[in-house]
């Protein structure tokens, strides 16, 4: 099932939850909502499921307008970062009770709560209760309690937030394998970039009731159209430093205190041809420590992440986050050299926050 | 069955169990003495003939007559009109007041717009914490005969004819009079058990394909049955020995114990005797009798709403 959100506006009295949303889902399409706490992808989540009823602007399900429609009537499947499993009922009743509520014949109910309860690997708890349950066992039955009903559309409102980091890196690929198997129409909102980035075909960034950008991951990625996507999108984030860029005999150099950094004419053209100041962006994996780097500077702090090290240089009064391998032992108050691979460098307007690279 | 793990054996188990009933101790030092002691005196009184002309605050001069004012209670022709009336009375107030309609104002108001839910729960407490005297002088004002009652002043205007309301329908009163400020107890509990049903919860089962209705029946009240059967059972308790309304509206008539309830009679007999002669060895009986009516019941509804099985066991396993 497609889904059309158009010019979507939910405010709270004078608190806006989201305003001016437009995005178009294609069927069986996995789109996340990505962003900060507050940003409004739960409002815009549950705007989609009917429990909010939109301020103005249009959802649309394919062709069938559903403003109005109630949560009963969308046929959605929703699991949530609490679970919100009953806790006076079986996992089995957990599970049936929307089809219950479908008024099911209870040889079906069975018959499909059984089939669902294997696919999730909880056959053999039917009879627990929630608070019998591990963290991991009770998102299973949430995760159930959505499918059972074959629904035209799953949300997941942060479904892994609550599980320990191993748990959801497992639940991750079992929740996308699914969705690719079923092929139903996913939204899902977090706030973790590296769950948006694995799970999503696209992603949704929000940020302050606004969309921020819509894009696959490798977009967002590679050509962040905000200084915010650049920012949210990325771990480690992306370093940030307000540069002048100007051009002399064709060629395009950025420059800060302490700092004279070399452009190609495709990447040098369009921030040169800003007047003043632009910030400019560089991603920890894109600066390398190396003997004929052209920055110098000095390692403040140095963070083993096992399989490389998370290196903060300063240079000047900048300070640079850098990924290094461990071959080589760096040490807190070392002086480096860096060399900057101006290629995958991002530049914005600082007034606008706007990439100067990639028109929306 | 001996359980070795739990018998204090070891200065550490005996360390725990000082600390449990270090707990309890508070709560225990309550009940001893506004409920244990106050009983064993009621009990003492009971078995005396101690009135108005033999009063004397020896307890050992006092003069035990045994059994004696309990055969009296039996063979008294209107204790048994009594205590149907304290049934009645009980009955009708829990089950349509205290409980019901308890339950439906709790829903109705936590399903519309927060702040008019909490004005009208605000309003509905007012009884509550009203005086009794002026919150039953209020309805009498009411309700008086005309040409004093404003009801009857409504009726007189209008040309319809005047009733004295309380006097035809003494019982609708009392139930009623009771029923608006018992309402509130229940009010406050439901409310805040249904606000403190998680929003996820709710949302989920909207999602899950139920009407609001069906998210009463389904969810919102299996998920308070707790408190379902806690005000069930202590306004049970609460009505059985409540009679303040009562003696400032009837005064347990019109007529011959018409209205007059369990407790009522108790306080009569002991402390109010039309004769100015207070029987507080007679009226003890009965004081003596409702504690243990009120005890049986307290064990009847623990048992058949089985208060210990509210609480599951965990049986966390590891994926």
């Amino acid at each position: 099932m497609k889904v059309f959100i158009d010019q979507l506006t939910k405010k709270f009295g004078d608190v806006i939850g989201v305003e001016d949303l437009t995005l178009h889902i294609d069927d069986g399409e996995f789109v996340a909502f990505l962003g900060p706490s507050g940003c409004g992808k739960t409002t815009t989540l549950l705007t989609l499921a009917g429990i909010y009823k939109p301020t103005e602007g249009e959802i649309r399900f394919d062709e069938r307008v559903v403003n109005r429609v109630p949560p009963k009537d969308r046929n959605i499947g929703m699991v949530f970062q609490s679970y919100a499993l009953y806790p006076h009922m079986t996992v089995f009743q957990n599970i049936a009770y929307p089809l219950k509520l479908k008024k099911v014949a209870k040889a079906v109910q069975h018959e499909r709560v059984e089939q669902v309860a294997t696919t999730m690997g909880i056959g053999n708890l039917l009879d627990r209760r929630p608070g019998q349950l591990s963290g991991g066992q009770q998102q299973r039955v949430a995760l159930g309690r959505a499918l059972v009903k074959e629904p035209d559309i799953l949300l997941f409102d942060e479904p892994l937030s609550n599980l320990d980091a191993r748990l959801r890196l497992t639940m991750r690929g079992e929740i996308k394998h699914l969705q690719k198997d079923l092929g139903i129409t996913s939204i899902y909102v977090t706030h973790d970039q590296v769950e948006a980035m694995t799970m999503a075909d696209r992603i949704a960034v929000m940020n302050g009731g606004h969309l921020q950008a819509f894009d696959a991951p490798d977009e967002l990625y590679s050509r962040p159209k905000t200084q915010f996507v650049a920012g949210f999108v990325g771990n480690p984030p992306m370093n940030f430093l307000s540069v002048e860029v100007s051009q002399a005999e064709g060629r395009y150099v950025a420059q800060a205190a302490g700092l004279r950094l070399e452009i190609g004419r495709e990447r040098g053209e369009r921030p040169a041809s800003h007047a003043g100041a632009v910030v400019m962006g560089i991603r920890p994996e894109d600066i390398q420590i190396s003997e004929d780097g052209t920055v110098a500077g000095e390692i403040y702090i140095v963070e083993p992440l096992g399989r490389e090290d998370l290196i903060d240089v300063r240079v000047g009064r900048h300070s640079f986050l850098l990924l290094a391998s461990t071959e080589t032992q760096h040490h807190a108050g070392e002086r480096v050299k860096l060399s900057f691979d101006m290629e995958k460098a991002q530049f914005f307007d600082p007034q606008t926050e706007k990439s100067l690279l990639w028109r929306q | 069955m001996r359980n070795t793990a739990t018998a204090p054996n070891s200065r550490g188990a005996w360390r725990s169990v000082l600390g449990a009933y270090g707990f309890m101790a508070p709560a225990g030092a309550l009940v001893i003495v506004f409920f244990l002691i106050p009983v064993a005196i009621i009990l003492y009184l009971s078995l005396t003939n101690l009135a108005s002309s033999n009063f004397t605050s020896n307890l050992a001069a006092m003069e035990f007559v045994g059994l004696k004012n309990y055969r009296t209670l039996l063979n008294d022709q209107f204790a048994r009109k009594i205590f149907f009336n304290t049934i009645f009375y009980v009955l009708f107030t829990l089950s349509i007041f205290n409980v019901t309609l308890a339950l439906i104002v709790s829903l109705l108001t936590t399903h519309i717009d927060r702040g008019a839910g909490f004005l009208f729960r605000a309003l509905w407490i007012l009884p509550r914490i009203t005086s009794p005297v002026v919150y039953i002088l209020i309805w009498k004002r009411m309700m008086a005969e005309a040409p004093f009652g404003i009801l009857n002043q409504f009726n007189t205007w209008l040309n319809q004819p005047t009733y004295n309301y309380i006097a035809t329908n003494p019982w609708v009163f009392v139930v009623v009079v009771n029923g608006f400020i018992g309402l509130s107890f229940g009010m406050i509990i439901f409310t805040s058990a249904i606000e403190s049903i998680p929003k996820d919860l709710l949302n989920a089962s909207l999602v899950d394909g139920s009407s609001k209705l069906q998210r009463i029946r389904y969810v919102i009240l299996p998920l308070i049955r707790w408190p379902l059967l806690f005000v069930f059972t202590y306004q049970t308790l609460s009505l059985l020995t409540s009679f303040v309304e009562i003696q400032l509206l009837t005064d347990g008539g019109p007529g011959l114990y018409r209205t007059e309830v369990w407790s009522l009679t108790a306080y009569h007999r002991a402390l109010s005797n039309y004769f100015g002669n207070a029987q507080w060895g007679y009226g003890s009986a009965f004081a003596v009798l409702l504690v243990l009516i009120g005890v049986v019941l307290a064990v009847i509804y623990m048992r058949v709403f089985r208060f210990d099985e509210l609480v599951a066991e965990p049986r966390v396993e590891n994926l």
